[in-house]
């Protein structure tokens, strides 16, 4: 059975467990002056990116070159596909080179799921690098390292957490409910109601409407950002409306009780969702998120990788 | 009457089912009628088709097939998509106008009618309301009536705007034609891919809402009260939409409807895999609306079932989820889904209604008499309704290969399909 990371549910409470106690390891592996063990010597990893994200393919691409593993890197405008090019086709082809790990980022929801139905059989573990607006599971482990490692208390368990913003468009939000939700965290999604999906049956959190009913009783404020496109659906009236009611603002972060963090999937929008000066507190823990993100990956392509039959993390070879 | 087939053909051992019932008899068929009916009908040098343990009824009738001819050859043509349907028990279906070109000409009309002529099935040419479907301005459906199109639809897209298709069933009420109405529209839908409700938001796929069928459904039956105009409803899928036929049809309006065998079997949980081949419009719908869908189907407030037989070729459904087209393949499992769908294990002559006579008479095909007596046009289905089989797609005689149902077991099957007096299907297999 190939191990995929697809959804942070792939890993349940155990897996998520491991890859953020791996996470402590790579980390310091990440520190050390040669910051690179030969735990993926050998091994292929091949990032194939549908869509432009400079941040999470240098950040795959670090972890698997930190693990030793070769790396190659598919770059695939959206544009071939809308003319009928064959993503089975794409996929088969570089599987046939003979990889490990394929790791996908597509603007469409699902294609994850289907390129593991394709591959199966084939021994390639698929890493989900973020599907349209459905997952983004490496965003949701590295978000869940940073709280555990900067909050002081140094567990999810029992954080309230405000997931504030565009959730019905974002990969981010739904990885990160269900991932903080496993670990104990109650969460609530705070946006108007044209900014969430349709229905919440079977989410794990609650709902609010107005950020200043909420902001002062959050351990963390985790910020979505705003497309600008949902200006033209009529899904918010403007930049300044949205800023005015969900913007976290010097006067709304005064608010957040102490030792509260502020963090955000980046790119952030300053003076849309955060207002210039919040971005710059040392509460706001968003560079620490982008830090984090490289171990976290490294984490995961270990775990999938290889299968210590005794458990024992063997990183040196 | 394909030359060198037997003219004189004998069901033999079968329950001869029709508007009037259902009864032991065999059906003698001779030169493209029924000659006889009865309990000891010569052999005589006739064909003898086994149909012990069948239904043997008239032949099925599909109002929404898409043959995909001319323009989408590699995804169906006439002639491998009339082979499908006599495989499902059909000797009837429209073909549907979404072609390339469109079928909004005398010209295309004529092509399809010629393709049609030699198919394993009567093919009736459908039109589009607009030219080139595009919801602007109205196709010359006198000229293309005059040539035989009894339907008139945009299907794959609704007439959006609300003057120009009151102006469609106005112009149309002298032509004595149907206008059928795929029913979405567009603006609240948004260009949903799937259903919008618990598995969308979950699995972040863009939905559309029932209430966008319903919408549709609603100013047309608005329309056709202000025009007194007859109105088809394509493919309906919500619990609203049976509800709104159903008053409409209380009140007396001039409405009818069909529904397909999927979503009278499927919901929109099946898409939570991302398998394109579930991808369909209108969307696979919960569980309420699917049983809403039976109910209607039940009560006769839909009139048939018609399959929306939609082929597309394999590369095109290997797209992501939301960039595949939607349709699946309908003509080879809709009898046996919804015989099951609808428990109508013991009521054959519900089953042949719902696939036979009554998409006929939304027609006025002469199939919709529903007899089984001398003289009527041998056009015949035979089912064996205890048979279960394996859907395999590689097997099946369309072109394309989506359909939802591959390696489900399915209970009911066509045996043999007499089409003009010709045995188009003789134990499961095509003839030609």
């Amino acid at each position: 059975m190939t191990a995929h990371l697809l959804c942070v549910d792939d890993l349940g409470p155990d897996g998520v467990e491991a890859v953020l106690k791996l996470t402590d390891s790579m980390v310091e592996v990440g520190r050390r002056d040669i910051p690179k063990v030969p735990a993926l010597r050998g091994r292929t990893v091949v990032s194939l990116f549908y869509e432009d994200s400079t941040r999470t393919r240098l950040s795959f691409e670090t972890a698997a070159k930190r693990l030793s593993a070769d790396t190659m890197s598919f770059s695939v405008s959206t544009s071939a596909v809308k003319k009928g090019e064959s993503l089975r086709d794409t996929v088969l082809t570089i599987e046939a080179m003979g990889i490990d790990a394929l790791v996908v980022r597509h603007a469409s929801s699902g294609v994850p799921w289907q390129l593991a139905a394709w591959l199966a059989g084939s021994g390639v573990s698929v890493v989900n690098a973020g599907d349209g607006w459905h997952e983004h599971p490496t965003q949701a482990l590295l978000d869940a390292y940073t709280i555990r490692n900067e909050h002081k208390a140094g567990s999810l368990e029992g954080l309230r957490v405000g997931i504030v913003g565009d959730v019905k468009h974002s990969r981010v939000a739904r990885s990160n409910v269900f991932c903080f939700a496993m670990l104990g965290a109650s969460v609530t999604l705070v946006a108007p109601p044209t900014l969430l999906p349709a229905s919440l049956d079977g989410w794990p959190c609650d709902v609010a409407h107005d950020l200043d009913e909420v902001v002062g009783e959050l351990d963390v404020c985790y910020l979505l950002r705003l497309q600008q496109e949902r200006m033209t659906e009529a899904l918010v009236p403007s930049l300044r409306e949205y800023a005015f009611s969900y913007g976290l603002d010097l006067a709304r972060a005064q608010r957040l009780p102490a030792g509260a963090l502020v963090m955000h999937p980046g790119p952030i929008n300053r003076g849309v969702e955060i207002a210039p000066e919040v971005a710059d507190l040392p509460c706001a823990v968003i560079t620490r998120q982008v830090a984090n993100g490289v171990a976290v990956r490294m984490a995961v392509l270990f775990h999938l990788l290889t299968a210590p039959a005794d458990g024992e993390v063997r990183l040196d070879g | 009457m394909a030359e060198g087939g037997p003219s004189r053909v004998l069901l033999r051992g079968g329950a001869v089912v029709d508007r009037g019932g259902v009864r032991r008899a065999d059906v003698l068929v001779d030169s493209g009628v029924v000659a006889a009916v009865g309990d000891d009908v010569p052999i005589d040098g006739a064909a003898v088709l086994d149909c012990g343990g069948c239904w043997v009824g008239p032949g099925l009738v599909d109002l929404h097939t898409h043959l995909r001819q001319p323009g989408r050859e590699e995804a169906e043509t006439v002639e491998t998509g009339s082979r499908a349907a006599a495989l499902g028990g059909f000797t009837t279906v429209v073909a549907m106008p979404n072609t390339t070109p469109a079928i909004d000409s005398a010209a295309v009309v004529r092509e399809v009618m010629a393709l049609g002529a030699t198919a394993l099935c009567t093919v009736e040419v459908s039109g589009a309301i607009t030219v080139d479907r595009a919801g602007e301005r109205l196709a010359p459906m006198a000229e293309l009536a005059r040539l035989g199109v009894r339907l008139f639809t945009d299907d794959g897209t609704g007439v959006q705007d609300g003057r120009l298709m009151r102006r469609a069933l106005e112009y149309a009420l002298p032509l004595g034609v149907v206008l059928a109405q795929h029913c979405e529209d567009d603006a609240l839908a948004a260009g949903g891919v799937m259903h919008e409700g618990a598995w969308s938001s979950r699995m972040g796929v863009p939905g559309q809402p029932a209430e966008a069928e319903e919408l549709m459904v609603m100013r047309d039956v608005t329309l056709a009260r202000l025009t007194g105009a007859r109105v088809h409803f394509q493919h309906l899928s919500t619990a609203g939409s049976v509800d709104l036929v159903r008053l409409a049809k209380r009140s007396g309006l001039a409405v009818t409807c069909e529904a397909t065998p999927h979503h009278l079997t499927l919901t929109d949980e099946a898409c939570q895999g991302y398998d394109t081949a579930f991808r369909v419009n209108p969307p696979l719908r919960p569980a309420a609306d699917r049983d809403a869908v039976r109910a209607g189907l039940l009560d006769g407030t839909i009139d048939a079932v018609a399959t929306d037989h939609a082929p597309h070729d394999q590369e095109a459904k290997e797209r992501p989820f939301d960039q595949a087209p939607p349709g699946m393949l309908g003509l080879e499992t809709a009898m046996a889904l919804t015989l099951g769908g609808l428990g109508l294990g013991d009521d054959p002559q519900r089953l042949f209604a719902l696939l036979s006579w009554q998409p006929a008479s939304v027609l006025g095909l002469p199939a919709a008499a529903g007899v089984m007596a001398p003289g009527a046009p041998a056009d015949l289905c035979v089912i064996d309704p205890g048979e279960r089989w394996v859907v395999d797609a590689g097997r099946l005689a369309s072109r394309s290969r989506n359909t939802p149902y591959a390696g489900m077991e399915l209970q009911g099957r066509v045996r043999h399909t007499v089409h003009c007096g010709e045995p188009v299907v003789i134990d499961q297999e095509a003839q030609r």
